[in-house]
């Protein structure tokens, strides 16, 4: 089967709505397709990746721990917007330390995010072939 | 072109899934394919047989039925994400009986299957194109 650069594009934050978990959903069953995935995350969606989310008061499942098993699906292109992060007070040591193991270089851990600005972000998404929205 | 399309969000509450129907429908007039329609999220709302809006007004269900978008199996290729279908309550007749639920609301124009469906899509088709918020 071709290989094509899918981006799945996450722009909603965790919990308000359903778009966050069905995006996951979705990446994870990518993952069995053996195609060339990365993940953005721009505006609201920079929370889904935030550490430390708690969801007891709400009575919803706590999914982001599911970012850390994108590593060993070979999943380790997450790009986050810096304006996204910047606009929110948030900075990349508010993000989840989301890491892989790099099979070309001894299995070493390496990190899954990257922060770039959204110029180069557009650069990186008009490389893609498919680009879902959520 | 071999198109694929996306659609997000439910009928009436939101323009996507007409918009979406617009644009599959000026697609196949050009002479263009569409592979499939894949509904995700409350999209699989656009798929329930049991839509019945006013009179004067555009039936969204049975216009993409009336699409008639099979493939060379005859199979609908307007195709309903099973997982975001279940928690929302839309079922077909295998469905329904596998989860012990009486009564079925898909349209027969319509099938349930998995997120895969997506993916191939986008593998499968020169563009895929979103709908949705």
């Amino acid at each position: 089967m071709a290989t094509k650069k899918f981006m799945y594009l996450n722009r909603k934050a965790s919990y308000g709505t359903v778009y966050a978990i069905e995006s996951l959903e979705v990446v994870l069953i990518a993952a069995a397709f053996e195609q060339d995935v990365s993940l953005a995350f721009i505006d609201d969606g920079v929370y889904q990746i935030v550490e430390g989310q708690n969801t007891d008061g709400i009575g919803m499942k706590n999914f982001s721990k599911t970012f850390h098993a994108l590593g060993d699906y070979d999943i380790n292109k997450l790009y986050v917007s810096a304006e996204s992060l910047e606009e929110r007070g948030l900075t990349a040591d508010d993000l989840m330390p989301l890491v892989y193991e790099d099979e070309d270089d001894d299995w070493e851990e390496k990190p899954s995010v990257k922060v770039v600005s959204n110029a180069e972000l557009s650069k990186i998404m008009s490389d893609q072939d498919v680009c879902l929205s959520f | 072109m071999k198109f694929s399309i996306q659609i997000n969000e439910g009928p009436y509450q939101h323009q996507a899934s007409d918009s979406a129907y617009q644009f599959a429908k000026a697609a196949i007039a050009a002479g263009h394919e569409i592979f499939r329609v894949f509904f995700y999220h409350d999209g699989v709302n656009n798929a329930s047989r049991f839509t019945v809006p006013p009179q004067d007004d555009r039936n969204v269900v049975n216009q993409w039925a009336e699409l008639d978008i099979k493939n060379a199996d005859g199979e609908p290729e307007l195709v309903v994400c099973v997982a975001a279908a279940l928690r929302r309550g839309m079922l077909d007749e295998s469905e329904a009986s596998k989860n012990g639920v009486e009564g079925n609301n898909i349209h027969p124009a319509f099938r349930i299957s998995g997120l895969g469906q997506l993916i191939e899509a986008g593998i499968q088709s020169d563009r895929l194109v979103v709908f949705g918020d």
